[in-house]
């Protein structure tokens, strides 16, 4: 469902990934892990097209359509989600009147009926549910006021209504309590399918033994320098980084 | 590859909807300055003496008073004797009822959105229609008349209710006040008069409706509001002008006076034409507006959405001389392109426990600068005073600007004053975030302004809080791409 080849970029002028290969199919779970400063959040950023970053070489296919020619929120409309690192507050617009504004436009793009707002809050609640969340979480501004737990779990709630074919996760764990985690994890298996795929971006195995992984790949200084099984992630928490260093410079 | 910044740049250009011109035939008086045009204004008014005196008073007021300078705007000189201070559809013979009114004027309302039959108004509101220098419809008179309710154009209570006109006018905004309240008390042509007896409850909005039709044509119109005791009022201001190259001023009065238990809520929707994205034309808007609550426990609010205007220089305030009286001002400005906003409120606290709240939210896009400005003042006498004041700007692209000045001046130890400022940008963080769950640009920067303005729309009638929120995405559309 997911090609990627050779991709470059930078940010503000500096080189940042510098020739990424992967592929990922329908119903994977990719964990893409390295030292800070490899390109991790990079490459989750580059493929939710965020505008700071430069493209300058490669190229993306999602279901065999170019990816990078699109726009952000074209991107989010044929299935791709991102669950931030640093979810952004939106002041004074409810936490519920912003995902329903979201849905049916993904839902319009997909040919669907839009949902009203009866419609929309029973879809809702089912999801709070299954992430065992608070209702006041609804009539709150977007992450305003969130604790660091709250915005990373309301996130993965935003992608249990969206529904997406391919969830990134950048660093979805960082600044997370080992509860928090579970409850993020949980969310994360709930939505695992055949139709869905899940690209984990994270610094630390821990994540991965909630999500656990069908393919680890490693990342350092822009490229993948190993790819594995789930066990290269249970190494990698044994040896560190550092042993890494050295087939780079091959 | 295009970054939010360079798209900021492009949303701000959506036409103005309501800048064409209505051709009727004018009957104009002209151009110019003098006591004699002040008599003949008066006299086309077929006013009595007291008010030409008092006009008269005016004028020669004016004569030794200067141009503000101020205010943090720029424009050219303003010519004074170069407006035409009066012009009105020529009547082909006296209106008996709304049916009479010109068909060219009515389809002009219309196309603003005003229909002037009665049934098809929203069933809440009355509507003064205020076309260049004069009104030409009212609706619902009967209907409020019963409860004892005037609300009819200026120049009418004149007539009909010269007693209270004379006992009210110039007592919230004395004729000496300052020079655009001074210039407009010399040559006010028309507006509107609601009187509300003691009592009652305005079971509707009242509304007007301010249109400038008429070439280099100077808009001066003066509206008072009187709230007896335990009166409630609710009443909407609205406007629009066609585009033009030239500058076109607007120097308005409102007064506002609320008795003992009585509360007006005074909204503003004001959409004058702002001038093209290169900052030509557009109205130049000077406005003074101030409530007395002169009255215990009265209460005053003033909302206002300014999204027009290539200059707007306005300060709705209170003077809160009842005790436990309470004023309250919310505002949205907005601006855009070349446009230069100053605006803000004066709190004037001197009866005791009064109360006063103040929630500013200015934003700037494309060249526009944006300024509060706001005074509270406790005097000697205003044990227990209270202010909240909550001003917020919200940056959009990095060619405008945003400013603020308080100013407080408190002669109570007593008093208790607050004051929160906070300066933002729409970041691009925020559009990407919600470009990444799908939504547009222009549909994200949309619903962060309106958030950001929640505050203020709350304090807005509904059906009106939909209409400014509208407003503002239009006035904003073309800031971001």
């Amino acid at each position: 469902m997911l090609t990627v080849r050779n991709l470059h970029a930078r940010v503000a002028g500096r080189e940042i990934l510098r020739g990424i290969d992967l592929s990922m199919r329908f119903g994977e779970v990719h964990a893409i892990m390295g030292p800070n400063g490899s390109g991790k959040s990079t490459l989750a950023r580059v493929l939710a097209g965020h505008p700071e970053y430069e493209v300058t070489e490669g190229n993306v296919l999602f279901e065999g359509e170019d990816l990078l020619a699109m726009d952000p929120e074209t991107r989010a409309r044929v299935g791709v989600f991102m669950a931030f690192q640093y979810p952004v507050e939106i002041p004074g617009v409810n936490n519920s009147y912003f995902l329903k504004a979201a849905l049916n436009t993904i839902r319009k793009h997909r040919g669907e009926e839009e949902l009203d707002a009866m419609e929309f809050m029973t879809l809702i609640r089912e999801r709070m549910k299954q992430l065992g969340m608070d209702e006041v979480f609804l009539t709150r501004p977007v992450n305003e006021g969130f604790s660091g737990g709250e915005k990373k779990r309301n996130e993965i709630f935003q992608m249990a209504v969206l529904e997406p074919k391919l969830g990134i996760l950048d660093e979805t764990d960082s600044g997370l309590d080992i509860d928090a985690l579970r409850v993020v994890a949980n969310g994360v298996n709930a939505m695992r399918s055949a139709e869905r795929s899940f690209l984990v971006v994270t610094h630390y195995q821990r994540l991965l033994n909630y999500i656990v992984p069908d393919v680890v790949h490693v990342l350092s200084d822009g490229r993948i320098v190993r790819s594995g099984g789930k066990e290269l992630a249970l190494e990698l928490e044994d040896k560190g980084y550092s042993w890494l260093e050295e087939p780079v410079g091959k | 590859m295009s970054t939010s910044t360079e798209t900021i740049e492009q949303l701000a250009s959506r036409e103005y909807k309501h800048g064409f011109y209505t051709d009727i035939e004018q009957e104009v008086i002209p151009r110019g300055l003098s006591e004699d045009i002040v008599r003949l204004i008066s006299a086309k008014k077929q006013e009595p003496q007291w008010l030409l005196d008092w006009r008269l008073q005016a004028y020669r007021a004016w004569l030794t008073m200067k141009e503000p300078t101020w205010g943090n705007i720029k424009y050219g000189p303003i010519d004074y004797n170069n407006i035409i201070y009066y012009a009105a559809p020529k009547p082909k013979k006296t209106l008996q009822s709304l049916d009479e009114v010109d068909p060219e004027i009515r389809r002009t309302f219309e196309k603003l959105g005003i229909p002037l039959e009665e049934q098809k108004l929203f069933s809440g509101v009355a509507v003064d229609a205020v076309f260049d220098s004069v009104s030409v419809a009212t609706t619902f008179k009967a209907r409020l008349g019963e409860l004892g309710i005037i609300f009819c154009s200026f120049s009418e209570a004149v007539h009909n209710h010269p007693e209270l006109v004379r006992k009210y006018l110039g007592t919230v905004v004395p004729y000496t006040d300052n020079f655009f309240a001074t210039l407009n008390s010399a040559v006010f042509s028309d507006g509107s008069f609601a009187y509300i007896p003691k009592g009652v409850r305005c079971p509707m909005e009242l509304s007007t409706y301010f249109r400038i039709n008429a070439k280099e044509t100077g808009q001066f119109e003066r509206t008072l509001i009187v709230a007896e005791e335990g009166a409630y009022v609710s009443y909407l201001e609205g406007c629009t002008a066609p585009m033009r190259d030239e500058n076109q001023l607007h120097a308005a009065v409102v007064e506002l006076v609320a008795l003992d238990n009585a509360t007006i809520k005074y909204s503003t929707v004001q959409n004058w034409y702002p001038g093209d994205k290169e900052g030509k034309g557009g109205i130049y808007n000077f406005v003074t507006k101030r409530g007395k609550c002169a009255g215990v426990n009265s209460k005053i609010t003033w909302t206002q959405v300014e999204t027009g205007s290539a200059i707007t220089w306005k300060y709705p305030g209170c003077i809160l001389q009842g005790d436990n009286s309470i004023g309250e001002f919310y505002s949205v400005a907005t601006t855009n392109n070349w446009q230069q906003a100053d605006t803000g409120t004066k709190m004037i606290h001197l009866g005791k426990n009064t109360k006063s709240t103040i929630v500013s939210k200015g934003i700037s896009a494309g060249h526009g600068q944006n300024t509060y400005r706001g005074l509270v003042k406790i005097g000697k006498g205003a044990t227990g005073a209270h202010n909240y004041s909550q001003c917020d700007s919200l940056l959009i692209g990095d060619k405008c600007g945003a400013h603020t000045f308080p100013y407080l001046e408190i002669k109570n130890s007593t008093a208790k004053v607050e004051h929160e400022a906070s300066t933002s940008k729409i970041g691009e963080d925020q559009i990407f975030y919600c470009r990444q769950r799908g939504l547009s640009t222009e549909d994200a920067v949309n619903m962060i302004v309106s958030g950001f303005c929640k505050d203020v729309f709350r304090q807005l009638p509904m059906e009106f809080a939909v209409e400014a929120q509208k407003l503002l995405s239009v006035s904003l559309e073309g800031s971001v791409g």
